[in-house]
């Protein structure tokens, strides 16, 4: 909602300068966005006749002109707009006169006196450009301050108002709230009913009752459509962000902006038949003003007449019956749709419009009428002709239920003090009408709020009122000082944030939306979840994983000239069910480049596959088991699905060498993926005696074919172990002379332990033997000697 | 007896001549050893007359002492020499860099929401999640949008089917919460949102975090409060106000645009209000028993007013050069 500041001031002026009164719209929630002057400070420009102009001189695009601007004696002055000549009335800047950027002297130019400057838009600031010398009407009276003359001295405030507060979408609507506010007097306008001076009418039918509650027509004949529109009018429809187009519709546009009623003007010789109020059949199609063709839904409202839909109601008028410059006859229509009749329609449709908008949110029902005559008088003093008798259809307005408000509620939901009295007054200064007994007030919200229909909206209109800067902040009261819970068996996810950072991993957050290309590429989901209406191709669907997200930022820091990147990202992944979709929370890294930062004391060595197995055998504290698994994404030879608890849980791998080809990757990064869930579970940590006695440590290497893993030969020989044997662990791995071709030495540390005694030699012995023998009997592995 | 002294004054001479350990040795046994100068003297003993033996045994006792204590003073001093010239030879540059691991960080996001969890959890609040891709009934009906409403045009939806979008607030969590729990209740949602919105001062992503208070004696006064306390904690300054402007949101009335004192001049920060009769409604608590007020903040602009970003974008491009800084 965008006007102007003086138009406001004819309704209501309370004594507020500008900033004063953008500071009270704001504090009572009608929230300015905008506040601009509409043209810079100048001074000394006058309205001016120019009597003669001459050539100059010496210069062949200048003029010597002699210009009146209402003193004793005419002005010499030399002027360079093409459009200077005799007889045309203009700006002036006088001598002394202040302009944006400039001040007028005395001068010469070009050898020729000149007492002054004729004016363009541009140099007084009023357009960014414009082709020569302001041209005002004959009637611009000689000597005016061009300032007052254009009503220059105003400022346009623009609000940016909240869906509830529709009795506020029109300057007489805010003038009633500031005069609420204020108390500052409302100067209404005194509308007269229009006497019927012409017989001519048309009938009209409301058979959507509901939906239309009240419709009011009027025809107006023998109106002239080419009339000019008043620069005033002119100009506060321009300072309300609307362009003059006719006089008829600028005068409807007017009234809607005026008083809030948008209104329809048909050309009534393009009217076939009545006029019918209904809901569109199915098929039906409309033009539409805008030249838009529509396919129209049976929930929505039109007005029609013989030949079909004439205007989709509340939303737009059709083009076939629009008024024209040939007009004559008009039909005025004031209507009154309800909210839910319109809203979403104009949506549907791909339109928002002045009134759409507005009957969407509610128009005052009870000034239907008022705001025809108002049409009426604007459309008879501006383009004449001869007003007929207004038809009204009214059916069932919307309900004003009565609503409470106890004090005492109202005083303990906002925790200041009230009282009756103050209550009272407060609703007064609105002017609802109450009763009221006990502290318990019954209020019948007005016509024009749309937004009390409960006992909070009126303690809300109180605070408004009462002003919410006078508010104070209270400490809150406890219910006890009960503590919060603290399962120690969970971990948060920031734990495990905490982790990867210490491992030199830079969190990063990623959009949830990506590249489908990614999700079928990378993630294998070809059936990914998109959404239907995308910001961008490349953020089309939701991720199923997280490291589309991760090799973009990747390539984003590589482009940077970062040799060395590890990153992290913990986030919400989406994959679709039977039953809506499911979303898990991922925690995925990515490294890339050497395992070390450069520095003095360690050679470089590019980050592999073991490193980052490293950082998630940390991120699961070591609980977690890696098989050999296939991933597209991954490199085949170099990708383990990570499991844990006998569920898979994720993947650690190179990426794909296709993939770093994709990205452009100089060198190869190694990725991984897990459930964030099942990291956050943990054991109550529960002591156990420590030994008394003396641990054993014993080393054995066992040779064995390629293709057996590390992790099978550990399984077998724990299975097979005897009790004392605490901890069996890997410390070498050898190929070459001596073990054969195919074949690998790996070399396991014992470590051994009794509780209750120490060890004997032969126990020691056997206990590795039966760790062999188990190795051998399954692997065929060779104690290496 | 001349003798004596003169061996002790030889040894002490010797003893101090040597520089190294098995120089000293050496000149030892030359006094102490088999034949030593004192051995032979010793030896020599028998020689004498029982009357004269005490006497020449003690004096040669004496030196014998003596001597000793001249090759341990002797040997501590060469053993310290030599301690003194290993560990000056063990010297390092302390100032040479550490053996480098690297250390990561956490996203500026995420040390807010850390912030912000911490102080709320300071005064009973708990923490509560929901799903990103809700249902329109959570996002929207039973926070009192009905359909059409011109409140969900104000919210630029992403859809992913007639029933879902993308949550476009975290107030969904306080209808999963309170259809869970009873009062009384004090939660904050933090999360993601997301809004078909994107230039330079908005993401079609970003943090919210939605607070929530639901007992038998809350206020308007307290909601103010509790959004002050926070503020004044969260900036670690004691002179920040709040300023409520009246606001518009379906799920709160009276609802309020939260503003905070900033540079002299105010702030939007985000928007507040006591729950609406019908959100409790539609998880079944008694709003005239219960009074509750929810509050959401967005989580990058407090960011960005804690550490002085001034671009959002800043937060999801990932540039190390950025992340690096929030140590």
């Amino acid at each position: 909602m965008k006007f102007s500041e003086n138009w406001l001031r004819s309704f209501v002026n309370p004594p507020l300068d500008s900033a004063g009164l953008n500071h009270l719209l704001t504090m009572a929630g009608l929230e300015v966005e905008a506040q601009t002057a509409v043209a810079p400070a100048f001074s000394g420009v006058v309205v001016a006749e120019i009597l003669s102009a001459e050539k100059h001189p010496d210069a062949d695009r200048l003029q010597v002109l002699k210009v009146d601007v209402g003193q004793t004696e005419p002005l010499q002055i030399v002027c360079g707009g093409a459009n200077a000549r005799a007889g045309l009335k203009s700006a002036c800047a006088l001598v002394g006169a202040k302009l944006p950027g400039f001040d007028i002297r005395q001068a010469k130019v070009r050898g020729v006196e000149s007492f002054g400057m004729m004016c363009s838009e541009k140099e007084l600031g009023l357009a960014t450009d414009s082709a020569g010398i302001i041209e005002l009407p004959a009637d611009a009276s000689l000597g005016q301050d061009i300032r007052a003359y254009f009503d220059l001295d105003d400022q346009v405030f623009e609000l940016k108002l909240t869906p509830n507060r529709s009795d506020c979408l029109s300057v007489a609507g805010v003038a009633r709230d500031v005069s609420a506010l204020t108390g500052a007097g409302l100067c209404l306008l005194g509308i007269p009913e229009a006497a019927a001076t012409s017989q001519k009418g048309k009938a009209v039918y409301v058979e959507a009752a509901t939906a239309c509650p009240r419709y009011c027509g009027r025809v107006v004949n023998g109106v002239n459509a080419n009339a000019l529109t008043p620069g005033w009018m002119k100009r506060r429809l321009e300072r309300s962000g609307l362009r003059s187009i006719s006089a008829l519709v600028d005068i409807t546009n007017y009234v809607l902006l005026e008083l809030g009623q948008p209104l329809h003007a048909f050309d009534l010789s393009k009217l076939t038949g009545d006029i019918v109020v209904r809901f569109a059949r199915s098929g039906e199609k409309i033009a539409l003003l805008n030249e838009q063709l529509s396919e129209l839904q049976t929930d929505m409202l039109v007005i029609a007449d013989d030949s079909g839909p004439v205007a989709l109601a509340g939303i737009m008028g059709g083009s076939v019956t629009a008024v024209s410059d040939t007009t004559t006859d008009v039909f005025l229509e004031s209507a009154f749709f309800a909210p839910a009749a319109i809203a979403g329609k104009a949506r549907r449709l791909g339109l928002s419009t002045d009134s759409s908008f507005r009957f969407e949110r509610g128009v005052d029902f009870a000034g239907t009428r008022q705001c025809l005559e108002r049409a009426t008088q604007l459309v008879l003093e501006i383009c004449g002709g001869y007003a007929g008798e207004i038809i009204e259809q009214v059916a069932k307005f919307p309900e004003r239920a009565p609503v409470r408000l106890r004090v005492q509620r109202a005083a303990a939901v906002l925790g200041i003090a009230l009282t009756e009295e103050k209550v009272a007054g407060l609703l007064n200064r609105l002017q609802f009408n109450f009763s009221v007994n006990g502290g318990v007030f019954e209020v019948t919200p007005p016509s024009y709020r749309f937004d009390i229909a409960i006992e909070e909206d009126l303690i809300e209109e109180v605070v408004r009122l009462h002003g919410y800067e006078h508010l104070p902040a209270l400490p809150p009261m406890s219910d006890g000082l009960a503590m919060l819970p603290s399962p120690e068996e969970r971990l948060s996810l920031d734990s495990l944030r905490q982790t990867l950072a210490a491992a030199d991993y830079f969190e990063t957050i990623n959009y949830s939306f990506i590249d489908a290309a990614w999700e079928r590429g990378l993630m294998g989901n070809a059936d990914a979840i998109s959404l239907r209406n995308p910001i961008a191709s490349n953020m089309s669907v939701m991720r199923s994983g997280l490291w589309g997200g991760l090799l973009e930022s990747l390539q984003y820091n590589l482009n940077r000239k970062q040799e060395r990147v590890r990153l992290f990202e913990v986030g919400a992944c989406f994959a679709r069910r039977e039953q809506g979709y499911v979303e898990t929370t991922r925690i995925a890294g990515l490294c890339y480049g050497d395992a070390l930062p450069e520095q003095w004391g360690e050679a470089a060595r590019e980050v592999d596959f073991y490193d980052v197995k490293a950082d998630v055998e940390m991120l699961t504290r070591g609980r977690t088991r890696f098989e050999a698994a296939q991933h597209q994404a991954l490199h085949p030879g170099q990708s383990a699905r990570v499991i844990l608890d006998g569920q898979a849980i994720g993947w650690l791998g190179g990426l794909h060498p296709q993939w770093q080809q994709y990205y452009g990757l100089p060198r190869g990064a190694v990725v991984f993926e897990l459930d964030a869930v099942p990291l956050l579970v943990r054991k109550l940590p529960a002591y156990t005696e420590v030994a008394k006695f003396p641990l054993v440590r014993r080393d054995i290497a066992l040779v064995v074919d390629e293709t057996v893993s590390v992790q099978a030969l550990l399984d077998v020989m724990l299975e097979a172990r005897a009790e004392v044997v605490d901890t069996i662990s890997l410390f070498d791995q050898y190929r070459g002379k001596g073990v054969g071709d195919g074949k690998k030495s790996l070399a396991f540390l014992v470590v051994m332990q009794d509780t209750q005694r120490t060890l004997t030699d032969e126990e020691v012995d056997a206990a590795m033997a039966r760790l062999v023998a188990a190795a051998t009997k399954k692997y065929g592995a060779v104690l290496r000697s | 007896m001349q003798n004596l002294e003169e061996i002790l004054k030889n040894a002490q001479g010797e003893f101090d001549a040597c520089a190294t350990l098995v120089d000293l040795e050496q000149a030892k046994a030359r006094f102490l050893g088999k034949s030593g100068a004192l051995t032979e003297l010793l030896k020599g003993l028998g020689k004498l007359s029982v009357e004269e033996r005490p006497a020449a045994g003690a004096a040669i006792n004496v030196v014998k002492q003596g001597v000793e204590q001249a090759l341990q003073g002797r040997r501590n001093a060469i053993l310290a020499t030599e301690q003194a010239h290993k560990l000056g030879s063990e010297t390092l540059d302390v100032t040479l860099p550490g053996r480098g691991r690297g250390r990561g960080r956490l996203h500026p996001v995420t040390l807010t929401l850390q912030r912000i969890e911490e102080l709320f959890r300071s005064i009973g609040f708990e923490v509560a999640e929901g799903p990103e891709i809700e249902t329109d009934f959570y996002n929207f009906t039973a926070l009192n949008i009905p359909e059409d409403h011109p409140a969900r045009a104000m919210h630029d939806t992403f859809y992913v089917d007639e029933q879902h979008v993308l949550r476009t607030h975290t107030s969904p969590v306080q209808v999963h919460f309170m259809q869970d729990r009873q009062p009384p209740l004090r939660i904050i949602a933090p999360g993601r949102v997301y809004r078909v919105d994107s230039d330079a001062t908005h993401s079609p992503m970003f943090h919210q975090v939605e607070g929530l208070w639901v007992d038998e004696q809350v206020s308007f006064a307290n909601l103010k409060g509790v959004v002050q306390d926070f503020l004044q904690r969260f900036f670690e300054r004691d002179d920040l106000q709040v300023r409520f402007r009246p606001s518009f949101f379906p799920f709160t009335e009276p609802s309020a645009e939260m503003d905070m004192s900033w540079n002299g001049g105010w702030l939007e920060i985000g928007g507040c209000g006591m729950v609406h009769p019908n959100v409790f409604g539609h998880v079944g608590i008694d709003a005239e028993k219960y009074r509750g007020f929810a509050f959401g903040l967005g989580v990058e602009r407090l960011a960005m007013l804690r550490y002085g970003v001034n671009d959002l974008r800043l937060f999801f491009e990932s540039d190390l050069r950025f992340l690096k800084q929030f140590v």
